[in-house]
């Protein structure tokens, strides 16, 4: 459904975009994760027809995007991560507009339009004029419009940016219902740890280059590797340190400054080492209260991928 | 041809445009302004002049002037509306949500520019029962009026093509719009200034041959064309002196064609990005 070969884009010498490979199958919600200036909105512009790569392609629907732009258009849904609405217009006009721009007859948008912001919610915001409206229904408005010639594909930059919790849980709630109608959607956000439970795959895009990509749950157990384990004592907190440090697997050892009988280490063994390192500590007579693994969710998976951890 | 004409951006320019309070105001301020100038010049002709009498020479005369006037806020107020249509929509951020849709680039240009020559030629026909006064006291044919309309329709399309291809070619309006005026003032100003240069050197008697340069730079000058829709004087001057007996105003005709096509060429050429890859997979 989504394809990108060897994409590639640069300005002079600074390279946005590095040989980015990416498959995306019909259907699926695929979530992009980076920093700013990681390469996501230059990926996603290239897919939206608004900017040629420097070499390598993109295949959208099977159409490649510098050779079939137009075909191109009649598939995305493309909802940019900073848009401007035409003031005057009042909402029912605004998807008006945008539907005569796909060619929909006006006997079609009549239908279409109240459904689109019924699914936005914006049913009583229909004669409003755009200006008028918040910044998280506006957002919303959007995406209504970028569904108007229901495409196949959903490239959405950032739609929950600058959004209230309310509102980024309407706008959760309305892509959970297009993920449910079978579309095929690109997202990427700041929010992901909160999409994650509707993301079928993730990829980590830092500096042009995708550094990983899978499903949630793949990336996190690449992340095993460099699990947090927190330990609590009772006593011999300096006797604890000494200990770790000579462990070759350890590494990062911190003391909690609220509860100073609290370390934190980075563990870099499996499971079976993490046990024998239990064991060792309780027979070299640490009194340990607890000793506890760091269930990492999708934001550290992000943070630690992009400080530049190597994957195993 | 229909649906270039008949067409989403077009219908929203329109609206929008016309839904404004400001597209009214400036029909307002255009006809105080028109009808200002008109009623002075009949106050200084009668109320202020020893004969008190108006006569078909001096209703050609206010015509000569009203055509000359509305050249000029025509020339000031194409850029102005013209050199902000796609940059505006940048700076806006809408220009990237249009690109999207499946709109060819020809049809969203063609619509921004007849949208806005749209309203100038609003503002033209509603200064048309101020030009009643003209033929209240004759002195003027009717075809003469239609000639200077039409005159006035090719210099708007052509002024506003330039506006609309430097508001596609640059980001940012403001500059878009000085460069845009800074064309508008070569063509109203600066050909003027190197054709009286040009006729004064040919005039002089050591300088003993012709040259064709008054000619180029007179056949660009939409002042120098309306005076010679008026009198014929000027043509055959310029004429004589560059050693060229083609029409004047025909030049004229095809030279703004010429910059009309170019600048909408580009105009189109440019709006979206080529998407060709520059190098292989």
């Amino acid at each position: 459904m989504i394809e990108t070969i060897n994409l590639t884009k640069k300005y002079g010498s600074f390279t946005a975009l590095d040989s980015l490979n990416l498959k995306i199958e019909k259907g699926t919600v695929f979530g992009f994760v980076g920093h700013n200036g990681a390469g996501k909105s230059t990926t996603f512009s290239i897919l939206a027809t608004l900017l040629a790569p420097t070499s390598g392609t993109a295949f959208v629907n099977g159409y490649d995007v510098t050779k079939d732009p137009k075909k191109v258009r009649n598939h995305i849904g493309y909802m940019p991560d900073f848009f401007g609405v035409y003031d005057q217009f009042k909402t029912v006009e605004y998807l008006d507009f945008y539907g005569a721009s796909y060619g929909i007859p006006p006997s079609e948008r009549e239908v279409l339009i109240p459904q689109l912001l019924e699914l936005v919610n914006l049913s009583n915001k229909k004669d409003t004029y755009v200006d008028l409206l918040s910044r998280g229904m506006k957002q919303r408005l959007c995406l209504a419009r970028s569904l108007i010639h229901d495409p196949e594909v959903l490239i959405l930059d950032e739609p929950a940016s600058g959004l209230d919790p309310r509102a980024r849980i309407e706008m959760r709630e309305i892509l959970k219902e297009l993920k449910n109608m079978g579309k095929t959607i690109i997202i990427s956000s700041h929010i992901l740890p909160e999409l994650a439970e509707m993301c079928d795959e993730i990829g980590v895009i830092t500096n042009g280059k995708l550094v990983a990509s899978g499903t949630v749950s793949s990336i996190q157990q690449q992340l095993q590797a460099h699990k947090m384990i927190n330990v609590k004592l009772a006593s011999s907190i300096e006797q604890a340190i000494a200990f770790l440090e000579d462990r070759p697997l350890v590494s990062a050892i911190t003391r909690h400054e609220k509860n100073e009988n609290t370390l934190t280490f980075a563990f870099s063994g499996n499971d079976e080492e993490q046990v024998e390192l239990l064991k060792i500590a309780i027979e070299q007579g640490l009194s340990v209260l607890s000793f506890s693994q760091e269930e990492s969710n999708l934001e550290d998976v992000f943070l630690e991928i992009t400080k530049g951890v190597e994957f195993s | 041809m229909r649906s270039l004409l008949i067409n989403p951006v077009l219908n929203k320019e329109i609206k929008l445009r016309f839904r404004s309070v400001k597209s009214f105001l400036g029909v307002f301020f255009y006809l105080f302004a028109l009808g200002g100038i008109a009623i002075g010049f009949m106050l200084i002709n009668t109320v202020f002049s020893a004969t008190a009498m108006f006569r078909p020479e001096q209703s050609r005369m206010m015509f000569m002037v009203l055509s000359f006037v509305q050249m000029g806020l025509i020339l000031f107020m194409t850029p102005g509306l013209t050199s902000g249509v796609i940059s505006g929509e940048r700076e806006r951020q809408t220009l990237n949500i249009l690109l999207t849709t499946p709109q060819s680039s020809t049809s969203i240009i063609f619509s921004k520019l007849i949208s806005s020559i749209a309203y100038l030629v609003l503002m033209i026909v509603s200064s048309l029962p101020l030009y009643s006064i003209v033929f209240l006291f004759g002195g003027v044919s009717p075809s003469l009026l239609l000639t200077t309309f039409g005159f006035y329709f090719i210099v708007m399309v052509t002024i506003g093509s330039v506006g609309v291809m430097f508001s596609t070619l640059i980001r940012k309006t403001i500059i878009s719009t000085i460069i845009t005026y800074g064309v508008a003032l070569f063509l109203a100003g600066g050909t003027a200034f190197l054709t009286v240069i040009g006729m004064e050197l040919l005039a002089n008697p050591s300088f003993n041959q012709t040259s064709i340069m008054p000619y180029l730079t007179g056949m660009m000058n939409p002042f120098i064309i309306l005076i010679s829709l008026f009198e014929d004087g000027i043509t055959s001057e310029l004429q004589n002196r560059s050693g060229i007996q083609f029409s004047l105003v025909t030049s004229f005709i095809i030279s703004y064609m010429f910059i009309t096509i170019l600048s909408l060429v580009i105009s189109i050429k440019r709006l979206r990005p080529n998407m060709k890859s520059k190098k292989g997979m």
